[in-house]
């Protein structure tokens, strides 16, 4: 066993031992139990809601709820689209960066704002400090906050009885942030500095060569940009940049951020619904897709670079050196943590990279890719990885639940027509932006002419942003041109119909589910915690993201793949 | 008597009518031929509308028609040979997919029409006023309203449904029921529904109608088993919105493949965009038409089995929530115990000769009808070889039980004057036996306990001699029996005395204990109804294996435990007959009323059940359960299949475009053309080959739904990804080998 192996298998037992205190942690928080950092935080909690002028006690409904929603994050787009257009006469700014195109600053907004954070943009040559940590970080909290919100809405679905309400907006954006994201992030950036990563408001360093080394508060961007899953880089490099993710050390704490709160959300959802073994095949249902997709990247990128294997080059992974396919990948990382840190932010709807995606072998191409496009629903982004998991359990217990020969039920909850139509439109229209948009890039010569490779390559590049920003997951493949009005609107488009096509529809079955009654498990209730549940939940995600993009895949990555030799 | 339910007279089910309950072999000929007819017409695009998935292929075979006639002109994209050979399997799929529908339609039809006929003009004899003896107007059964009076006399079949309100008469119902055994309808009481088109044989009744005109029970059983107002059910809706949405998702997949190929092509300047013709193909290959065109005759089929049952369902959404039951509330009488309860021992008072108990009870019971009475007469027979004697040679006068005295027995006159035989539930004996001078024994109140304990009914017995002086009376010669304690005499004659108990018992069905433990098994909780004391109800709840049960149920308590079980979330099925049940009836999920039983209780009901039998609610819960399997396994089946389409048509697609991908032909097939057109061919006969088992049903087993889970999902989902593997290269290796395929 190589060590990219026992890197893969330290990494899920790390994960595991910080996703098991956390997830009911993250439970009480928004369940509005007590916790050890109530003496501290609750007089903030209460604070807040006094300026803000809510109670947050108050039950919405799922409409309400819906609105509260997207009224924080309509602002949050106009925030951000107004910082950066005013930056060049806001302080903050020693490098005097300007105002961005109106195309670039939207794209922008909405792609923080979605938790997406695709990035059309090089952090530090066009954004300001002021910009970064007042619109950007601030979306990074305020994103994670969003899905961690609807998520706990729909639990409390599953769980309510005959009732209205699905729990009160504010108080859940206020609980996650406040409880959760901040002070984890405050931790994780202590633990970034001390390996190195920078954080300053200075001026960029200019040698004495020419050289011009660029600055900033970047840890504590970093710190949310993976435990949010937001994957927006402070650098153009993203977590590739020696400030960002200096050595392996810190690269390892950035991957465990990126799935700690995603991994103890399934936890959290075993506690709120009072059966852990519920939460417990769930996470083992997106484990076993994880660890899959990881076998099959780390290995196709362990084999070497298809195109140096005519030239005397060695490529074999052994102890005088990582091997591999080492093309776009650091040397500090090497090809076993860079598949593995690729394999994690395409799982989770992450999106930070260390290494260029567009450099992988097809086959370790393809993998990110179809992660991304299976609905971010492997662990996924914080929240929207288990809401949208929960969707996909939902279908897979109804067509589970129709051959055992009785009505749907999951956690006791009848599924009936609305929650399959909610379930079909929340799968459906990701998948159509995904579909429409790439078709009409293909069709389009000004967004050809971004594509910067010929053939099966190309054309993956292109599926790529679009399955990345319709998936809300932003990283890049590399080598497309995005910043150009087409993609700028059309990738904002993608994000915006990935995002809130998928939040409202989930906020409508958490009102629907709400208002049902449970019915008692019985002998004849489809079991949702066992094994065979785990496959069927594996099979439904599998199979509708096979046969979805099985025709577009084959026209990129798997023809490119079988054209090798 | 009346025959009541099939339990009362076993040998009349099999002088039933030949149109029900008896299995029709699926494929007719005569169905056949009918469906044939109905699957062209229902090509009728407006049919289709109301399934997305079939709609998607009509429009698809259209348009490759069109294609097809543009090739012809020399405009097309491909050969017109092969769009042709596309377009005509296309419309094979959907006439396939007609097909299904009609032949489980056709099943009801054939149905239908033998009911019509018992529907044919009937006369009726409308009463100006109440009076039977009054004048009357002859009219047209249609002509008739709710609340008018008939006069229906011997002969006549009778107009329409309505109420005895006068009147006797025995009516042959087996239009109805396909059960030729007459059953008598009377005014009042549980037995004066009558359905119109049934058959008066003897005397006559005055009926009032309850239906108007087209809202008849024959009107919806017609309507109901030719699935003309067939509504979709819950489930189905849910389903069919799942395909729609499959169905979109593909229509993406597809439709935005041409700008795909459209580049690929460019981008690797070699081969050709796909042809629409090949696009179509594929969307229509991977869109759910299995399960999709087998839909809708899943549903009839569903409730054609009910009939065939013969359970009339008056909608299908209950018979769909028939397979959710969770709990069974089962009346104990004739449901779980046969319909009366029988003597099974004597257990003679201390000092008595078992020999004397028997005599005495049977000589009480010569003169009682009831069953309970027969079983102590035919027991005694049989364990003492007591012959029955002629009651008019012992000049016996039988006196019947009461509500007042809660006793019966006889009245003998012997040599020495009267003697009284009297039996009856232990408080009643005791009162008697002590207001006569005796003295109700210590050892009987512990029998009587005892029996009442095991789930049994104790009846005591006594004997009074009031006319005897003296020790030994003649009833002692008579029997032969030894009469030894006679030191409690009363002044007038020894004192009346209590003999001993006789144990009647509610016989449990055979069979019933398994029928619960598979029910179990199913996840069904069985409760049982009865209006017996609480220590009776739980050992007769124990003997029948229920897993719990209604002591001393009024109609109010049935309604109270209905609500209490739906308020924690379970869905109730119950049977009934009597109108007291109505608003139980009314308020469980799924409620058979008996066929025999009240209008009250079958306007109630959301079942009607022709046969009268309680236990057949196991049965619907069965076929419920059935539809529901039938629909997710082939649902599962048909999404799996598309696995195999892509790996036959993606390849053949794109090959042109990029060569490698010919890598992706794992089947071997023979060109891109064959390829295209075996999957094709395979999508269409798919539907053919699963018509049976959607018309059947996929099989119920009581196993835990875990493992129903596990073994539907290998033999649907794995068998789903294997077949068409070897179908597609089947129907690949004949178009080859029939020189069919390019």
């Amino acid at each position: 066993m190589s060590h990219a192996w026992i890197q893969n298998l330290l990494f899920l037992g790390l994960l595991l031992a910080l996703a098991v205190p956390l997830g009911p942690f993250i439970a009480k928080v928004m369940e509005g139990e007590r916790t050890f950092l109530h003496p501290v935080l609750g007089p903030v909690e209460r604070g807040i809601y006094r300026l803000m002028g809510i109670s947050g006690e108050e039950d919405m409904g799922w409409k309400t709820y819906a609105w509260a929603i997207a009224f924080i994050n309509l602002l949050g787009i106009a925030a951000v689209f107004a910082l950066q257009n005013a930056q060049a006469a806001l302080p903050l700014n020693p490098e005097a960066m300007g105002k961005l195109p109106t195309d670039l600053a939207l794209n922008t907004a909405v792609s923080f704002v979605t938790n997406t954070n695709w990035q059309n943009y090089g952090g530090e040559s066009t954004m300001s400090y002021l910009t970064q940590m007042l619109g950007l970080t601030v979306q990074n909290f305020l994103s994670a906050a969003t899905a961690m919100a609807v998520l706990v809405a729909l639990i409390r679905g599953l769980v309510r009885r005959t009732s209205n309400g699905i729990g009160n907006a504010w108080a859940d954006l206020v609980r996650s942030t406040l409880y959760v994201l901040l002070p984890l992030s405050l931790v994780m950036a202590l633990l970034l500095v001390s390996q190195g990563v920078i954080q300053n408001l200075a001026a960029y360093v200019h040698t004495a060569s020419g050289q011009v080394i660029a600055m900033g508060p970047v840890a504590s961007q970093v710190a949310i940009k993976m435990l949010g899953t937001n994957g927006g880089g402070f650098f153009n490099a993203n977590s590739a940049h020696p400030f960002e993710n200096p050595n392996a050390l810190s690269n390892l704490i950035q991957m465990l951020a990126i799935f700690v709160i995603p991994a103890a959300l399934c936890l959290t959802f075993g506690r709120m619904v009072k059966d852990r073994r519920q939460g417990w095949a769930v996470l083992a249902a997106m484990s076993v897709i994880f660890v899959l997709a990881l076998s099959v990247t780390t290995w196709a990128e362990s084999k070497g670079n298809a195109g140096l294997k005519q030239l005397p080059v060695d490529q074999v992974v052994s102890v005088h050196q990582g091997g591999g396919n080492m093309e776009g990948k650091e040397v500090r990382f090497g090809s076993g943590a860079t598949s593995l840190f690729a394999t994690i932010t395409t799982s989770a709807s992450c999106g930070a990279i260390n290494g260029w995606h567009d450099s992988f072998n097809p086959l370790g191409g393809l993998v990110p890719l179809w992660l991304m496009e299976l609905g971010e629903v492997v662990f996924g982004g914080v929240g929207s990885g288990l809401y949208g998991m929960l969707l996909f359990a939902l279908v897979g217990v109804f067509i589970g639940g129709l051959m055992v020969g009785r009505t749907p039920e999951y956690l006791g909850k009848k599924i009936e027509a609305f929650e399959m139509k909610m379930a079909s439109i929340a799968i459906l229209l990701p998948s159509a932006a995904i579909l429409i948009g790439t078709a009409a890039a293909v069709l389009s010569t000004a967004a050809t002419a971004s594509i910067s490779n010929p053939g099966p390559h190309g054309f993956t590049q292109v599926l790529y942003a679009f399955s990345s920003c319709a998936q809300n997951n932003g990283s890049a493949f590399g080598g497309l041109n995005g910043n150009i009005p087409f993609y700028n609107y059309g990738l904002a488009l993608a994000m915006l119909v990935g995002r809130f096509g998928v939040i409202f529809p989930v906020l409508a079955v958490a009102g629907s589910l709400g208002r049902k009654k449970v019915t008692p498990e019985g002998l004849g209730t489809l079991p949702t915690h066992t094994p065979l549940f785990v496959a069927v939940l594996v099979g439904v995600v599998l199979l509708v993201g096979a046969l979805t993009y099985l025709p577009a895949l084959a026209l990129g990555p798997i023809a490119e793949q079988l054209s090798l030799r | 008597m009346v025959p009541h339910s099939r339990q009362d007279l076993p040998h009349l089910a099999h002088a039933r009518g030949g149109t029900y309950g008896q299995a029709r072999p699926l494929f007719e000929p005569s169905i056949v031929r009918r469906a044939v007819i109905d699957a062209l017409r229902k090509l009728n695009p407006l049919h289709q509308l109301r399934n997305p998935v079939m709609f998607t292929v009509w429009i698809c075979s259209a348009f490759t028609t069109g294609l097809w006639v543009q090739a012809l002109a020399g405009h097309g994209e491909g050969r017109p040979g092969f769009i042709l050979a596309i377009s005509l399997w296309l419309w094979f799929t959907l006439l396939f997919a007609n097909f299904a529908e009609a032949m489980a339609e056709g099943r009801g039809k054939a149905q239908a029409d033998s009911l019509r006929k018992s529907k044919r003009d009937v006369k009726a004899k409308r009463l100006v006023g109440t009076d039977r003896q009054g004048p009357h107007k002859v009219v047209d059964a249609p002509e008739l309203r709710i609340n008018d009076m008939v006069l229906v006399e011997a002969g006549e079949t009778i107009p329409g449904d309505g109420e005895v309100v006068e009147g006797v008469a025995s009516v042959n119902e087996s239009a109805i029921t396909g059960e030729s055994a007459p059953v008598i309808r009377e005014s009042g009481g549980d037995r004066s529904a009558v359905t119109g088109g049934t058959l008066v044989l003897s005397d006559w009744l005055v009926i009032r109608i309850s239906s108007n005109p087209g809202e008849s029970f024959l009107d919806r059983m017609i309507a109901m088993v030719e699935g003309a107002k067939r509504q979709k059910t819950p489930n189905e809706i849910a389903l069919d919105i799942l395909l729609a949405g499959l169905t979109i998702v593909f229509l993406l997949a597809t439709a935005t493949l041409l700008p795909f190929s459209i580049f690929s092509v460019k981008a690797a300047g070699q081969g050709s965009p796909v042809s629409l013709t090949v696009l179509v193909s594929l969307l229509v290959c991977l869109i759910p038409t299995t399960i999709g065109g087998l839909l809708s005759a899943i549903g009839i089929a569903g409730m054609d089995r009910m009939i065939q049952a013969n359970v009339i369902a008056t909608s299908g959404r209950a018979v769909e929530a028939a397979g959710d039951v969770d709990v069974l509330l089962l009346d104990k009488t004739g449901t779980i115990t046969l319909g009366n309860r029988q003597a099974v021992a004597f257990l003679p008072a201390e000092g008595v000769d078992i020999k004397q108990l028997a005599d005495a009870a049977q000589l009480s019971s010569l003169s009682d009808e009831t069953p309970e009475g027969r079983s102590i007469v035919v027991l005694a027979k049989e364990q003492y070889g007591l012959r029955e004697r002629d009651l008019h040679a012992l000049d016996a006068h039988f006196v019947p039980f009461t509500a007042q005295t809660r006793m019966s027995g006889v009245n003998l006159t012997t040599e020495g004057g009267q003697r009284q035989i009297r039996k009856g539930a232990a408080s009643a004996i005791e009162d008697y036996v002590q207001s006569n001078g005796g003295k109700f024994p210590d050892d009987l109140r512990r029998t009587v306990d005892q029996i009442s304990m095991a789930g049994g009914t104790p009846l005591v017995v006594a004997e009074y001699c009031p006319g005897l002086i003296g020790a030994g009376g003649s009833a002692d010669r008579t029997n032969g029996g030894a009469r030894g304690d006679a030191e409690a005499r009363g002044p007038g004659g020894p004192p009346a005395r209590a003999l001993g108990v006789i144990q009647l018992k509610d016989i449990v069905k055979g069979g019933i204990k398994e029928r619960f433990s598979e029910l179990r098994g199913m996840g069904i909780k069985t409760v049982m109804i009865t209006g017996d004391n609480p220590l009776t109800a739980a050992a007769i709840a124990a003997e029948a294996g229920v897993d719990d049960f209604l002591a001393q149920a009024t109609p109010e308590a049935k309604l109270k435990l209905i609500r209490e079980y739906q308020a924690g979330g379970r869905l109730v099925a119950m049977t009934g007959d009597g109108t007291n049940d109505a608003p139980a009836l009314a308020q469980a999920d799924v409620a058979v009323a008996m066929n025999s039983g009240t209008q009250a209780a079958k306007e109630a009901g959301n079942m009607v059940d022709l046969d009268s039998n309680p236990t057949k609610l196991i049965e619907i819960v069965e076929i419920g359960k059935q539809m529901l399997m039938t629909r997710g396994s082939l649902t599962t089946f048909s999404i799996a299949n598309d696995v195999a389409k892509y790996f036959a048509i993606l390849p053949a697609a794109f090959v042109a475009t990029y060569p490698a991908l010919g890598a992706l032909n794992i089947m071997g097939l023979h060109s891109p053309e064959s390829a295209i057109l075996s999957a094709v061919i395979f999508n269409a006969l798919i539907i053919v080959v699963l018509i049976p088992l959607s018309l059947r049903g996929v099989k119920y087993r009581p196993v835990g739904a875990a493992q129903l889970l596990q073994r539907n999902l290998l033999i649907y989902g794995a068998g789903g990804l294997v077949v068409p593997f070897i179908g597609i290269k089947l129907i690949d290796w004949l178009l080859v080998a029939l020189h069919f395929a390019a």
